[in-house]
Formats: structure tokens, sequence, C-alpha cells
């Protein structure tokens, strides 16, 4: 991995251990490279996003991560142990939503709980609490498709947060929301990281996006499918959310991101 | 309908078609053709005979075992085609064959296998309904969406619970869908089946009548066996609406 550069935001030693690490990942699909040797690390308790143009395998890694995808060779470790199949451990996040449309948004955000077999009234318990986290308290009855787009993904994040899992792993979770809904989930997954402790694994093809959310951002470039870039930003997360997108430091890495990615755009 | 801009309740053209038949039974034109009053007449007097309300029982007993069994064993080998490709492989192009093979050309055979009785007839019943039932249980399995199955692997479902609580549900538009056309099937199974073997429910009293030319008779057990199957396709078309709010959003 020759094209393999590091910027690093100080010290190395700031960067917490690695939650979940991705080694030597290869994945083929019939004749279709997906990924090639691909190596990353997630630090505990960040964001990382995965950047990149459609089709560089983004989704596939994430599927290897959560389980649901076996690499063609090389290994995932979450926490230190060998990831074979989905586990308790991890939660996804789906860009469609991936609801159940037969069932309220009650049972929606506690399904992940009802399939691990936790009893009605706990798992139901459990779910009005997320409900309201997410701010969709007055809609526990009411079904998937009287729910806008926004409020869809707010039901797919909170049934995601309610198995208390400590990895996060979103696939474009908000580009199938309007503009306007995006940039408050944004701000809100900027407060999610900051409170609760999890690692969480962001795909996203929004450099803006990328910079906005990110403690750790992966570019991932395609044929062959590799990590050309990790960019650390450095004094973003201490901003005011709403001085991140004029901050110096962020119309900078969004520029040289840019220059990085601009070449594979067709 | 509308006529002269008023609006007619739902079936109203079958009164016209009822007067039609009326009129055409009075002016005497055939003698299979009684007129619907007098078929009517019949109908309410036959209906308390015992002969008629044995032969009742016994088409439903038939009829409701045998479109049990298609049901039974129809969705849960549909829901396999559609999840398994080795499953489906082997069992699609019978399926194919059996759904469009003039099963009517059977029944003499399953009546040399399984006798001249009710066993013969409940099994013509499903042989009828159950083809269609698994082809639409499995269309509706492969049109789930994929991210809803990743979804319920991701937070560990068992293989009971993925087809418990996903795939059932999912497939659900397609399936009543699948009952309900085989249902409709079934009612023709399970006449075609009796009136074959002839001994029993109303294929006996169709013998019956039609050799002593009792006209009435004969057109009044035809207008409740029709009437049946036309309430039993209705009530599954309703509960079919009841599902459709989510068939297009899954
Ligand atoms: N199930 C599949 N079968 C065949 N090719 C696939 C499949 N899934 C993904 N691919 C291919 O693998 C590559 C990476 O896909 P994906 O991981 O979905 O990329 P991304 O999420 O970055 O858009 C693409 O070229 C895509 O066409
Ligand atoms: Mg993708």
């Amino acid at each position: 991995m020759g094209t393999h550069q590091t910027r690093v935001g100080g010290d190395p030693s700031d960067i917490p251990a690695a939650a979940v690490s991705a080694r030597n990942i290869s994945k083929t699909y019939g004749d279709v490279e997906a990924l090639k040797n691909l190596t990353l690390e997630f630090p505990r308790g960040q964001l990382t996003s995965l950047l990149g143009p459609s089709g560089c395998g983004k989704t596939t890694l994430l599927k290897i991560i959560a389980g649901l995808l076996e690499p063609s060779s090389g290994e995932v470790e979450v926490n230190g142990i060998p990831v074979t199949g989905p586990g308790p451990d991890r939660a996804f996040v789906f860009q469609d939503f991936a609801l159940l449309p037969w069932a309220s948004v009650l049972r929606n955000v506690a399904f992940g709980l009802e399939l691990r077999g936790i009893g009605r009234s706990e798992r139901e318990g459990i779910a009005e609490r997320y409900i309201r986290n997410v701010g969709l308290a007055g809609f526990e009855k009411s079904f998937p498709h009287e729910l806008s787009g926004g409020m869809r993904q707010r039901v797919g994040l909170a049934r995601a947060l309610a198995v208390d899992s400590q990895v996060l792993l979103m696939d474009e979770p908000f580009s199938a929301v309007d503009e306007q809904t995006r940039r408050k989930f944004q701000e809100d997954l900027l407060g999610l990281v900051a409170e609760e402790n999890k690692t969480f694994l962001f795909v996203t093809h929004s450099i803006e996006e990328a910079v906005y959310v990110s403690d750790q951002i992966a570019i991932l470039l395609p044929r062959p499918s590799r990590v050309s870039e990790i960019i650390r930003p450095r004094g973003l997360r201490d901003k005011d959310v709403a001085d991140i997108r004029r901050d110096p430091e962020y119309l900078d890495i969004v520029d040289q991101i840019w220059a990085s990615l601009r070449f594979y755009v067709e | 309908m509308k006529v002269l801009g008023l609006r007619l309740p739902g079936m109203s053209s079958l009164i016209l078609w009822g007067l039609l038949w009326e009129a055409v039974g009075q002016s005497g034109m055939s003698f299979f053709l009684p007129p619907l009053s007098s078929v009517i007449g019949t109908l309410i007097e036959i209906f308390g005979t015992p002969a008629f309300q044995k032969a009742l029982s016994e088409t439903a007993r038939a009829f409701l075992a045998g479109v049990f069994f298609a049901i039974a064993i129809g969705i849960p080998v549909g829901i396999l085609m559609g999840k398994n490709r080795l499953v489906d492989e082997l069992l699609l192009p019978w399926v194919n064959i059996f759904l469009s093979a003039p099963l009517t050309a059977l029944v003499p055979v399953l009546m040399v296998l399984f006798g001249f009785g009710m066993k013969s007839i409940i099994i013509t019943t499903s042989l009828f309904g159950i083809w269609i039932i698994i082809l639409n249980a499995r269309a509706g399995v492969m049109q789930i969406n994929r991210s809803l199955i990743d979804m319920a692997l991701s937070f560990g479902a068992s293989p009971w619970a993925a087809f418990s609580k996903i795939y059932f549900w999912a497939a659900l538009p397609e399936i009543l869908g699948g009952v309900r056309i085989g249902v409709i099937r079934a009612v023709k199974g399970v006449i075609i089946g009796q009136l074959l073997i002839s001994i029993v429910g109303f294929g006996a009293l169709f013998e019956l009548y039609s050799a002593n030319f009792l006209m009435s008779h004969f057109w009044a057990v035809l207008i409740v066996l029709f009437a049946l199957a036309f309430s039993i396709s209705e009530l599954l078309a309703y509960l079919e609406r009841r599902v459709s709010y989510y068939a297009a959003k899954r």
C-alpha cells in the first residue's frame, strides 16, 4: 500500500486504541474487485468516515465489518475478537432505513431487542426512551409510511441505538433525506458521538458531510479499491456546531479532499 | 355504474340479467331454463332438505380440508423456494408443469390411488389450489428488500425468526393474492372431483337432478355454488386490500 499517507492531527499517541480493525481485506464479486488488500483502524469512541465515489466498495467494507458478508481474504476484529458473523457488539443503520412497513414505530425501534429475545415490556420501555431521544415522541403508534424520510431514518437510528452496541455502522444514513433535515441530522450526530461512548463507522459520498462530522476520514478510491489517505481534522471537534462550516480548517480540508477526488469523477 | 346521472349500487347489473333470465324462462323457450323465480322457489324449498344439507356439509368439509392443505403446504414451500436457490431449481419445473396441467385428467388416477371417497376429493381440491399459492409466495419472497433481510441478520435473527417475522409478512400481499386465486381454483377442484366421483356431496345431487331432469333443482344448486365461490373470493380480496397499504412500500 505505497500510496497510504497519513496526516495526523497532533501527536499520534492522541489517537485512542482501535475498536475495530480491518486487516488486508479483499473482496471480489465474480470478476469485480470491490476491495483489494484494505487495512484500516477505527479508533474507539470516535467517528470515522469512509468517503469515496460510488462503487469504491464502501458498502462492501461496512457489510464485511457487520458480518453480513465474508471477505475473500483478510480479517476484521472488533475489540480484539475476530468477526465471524453479525454480533451484538455492532448495530447497522441502513441507507434505505430497512423498517418493517407493517409494524408501528414502537415495534420497529424495539425490533432489534425483539430479535435478541428481550421481553415485550422491557424492550418497549427501552424503545420508548430512544424514540424520545431521537425526537419522535408522540409517533410511537405511527407506521413508517406515515412518516417523512427524515423521521424514518430517526426510527432506524433509534433501533440501532436501542440495542446499545459498542459500534454503530451507518451506510449513507442521510443520503435519502432532504438537505435541511440532513443538516439537522449531522448536528445531532455530533451530539451523539460526544454523548454516547460508541465507535461510529459512517459511510458517505459527501465531502462536506464527512469533514463536518468526522474525527477521522478515510478516503477510498476505486480501481483498485484502496484507502488512499487518512485525514484527522485537528480542531473542529471543539468548535460550536454552527461555526464549523466557516472554519478555515474545515474549508481547507474540503478543498484538499476535492483535489484528490476530482480525478476519479467521471 | 351510472345511468342517467344516477349512481347505482355495486352489482345492479345483476338485476338486469336476472330479469332477462326470468323473461326467457317465462317464455318457455327452453325446457332447460326454467324462470329464475321458480329456481329461487326451488332453492328455498330444497335448502332445508337432508340431501342438500348433507351435500353442502360434505362439500364444505372437503373444500376446507383441501384448502387447508394447499395453504399449509403451499406457503412454506413457496417461501422456501424463494429463499433457497437449490430448492427452487428442484421444484420450479414441477410447479410450472402442474400449474398449467389439465388436472381434471388426473382425477381418475387419484380415484384409483385413493379410492372413491372424500380422500380423493380433498386431494383433488388441494391439487387445484396449491400451485398458484406456491408460485405467489415464491414471487413475494423474491421481491423482498435485501436490506430488510440484512437488518434481521445484523440483529442476530434466527432462521425461524427471519421466516416468521420478515419473510412471511414481507411476502404477505403476494401470498394473499395467491391464496385468493388458489381458493377459487380449489372451488373448481372440489366440484370437479365430486362430479367425477359423483357419489358424494353435490356430485351426487347433480347426478340425481340431471338424471331426473329436475332443471330448477339443478340451477338452484348451481346458484348456491356460484354464490359461495364469489363470496369467498370477495372476502379474500378484502383481506388483500387490508395489507395493500404496505405492498407498494416494502
Ligand atoms: N452483490 C454484488 N454482486 C456483484 N457486484 C457487486 C455486488 N455488490 C457490489 N458490487 C460491486 O462492487 C463494487 C463496490 O460496491 P459497493 O460496496 O456497493 O460500493 P459503494 O458502497 O462505495 O458505492 C461496485 O463495483 C459494485 O458494482
Ligand atoms: Mg454504497
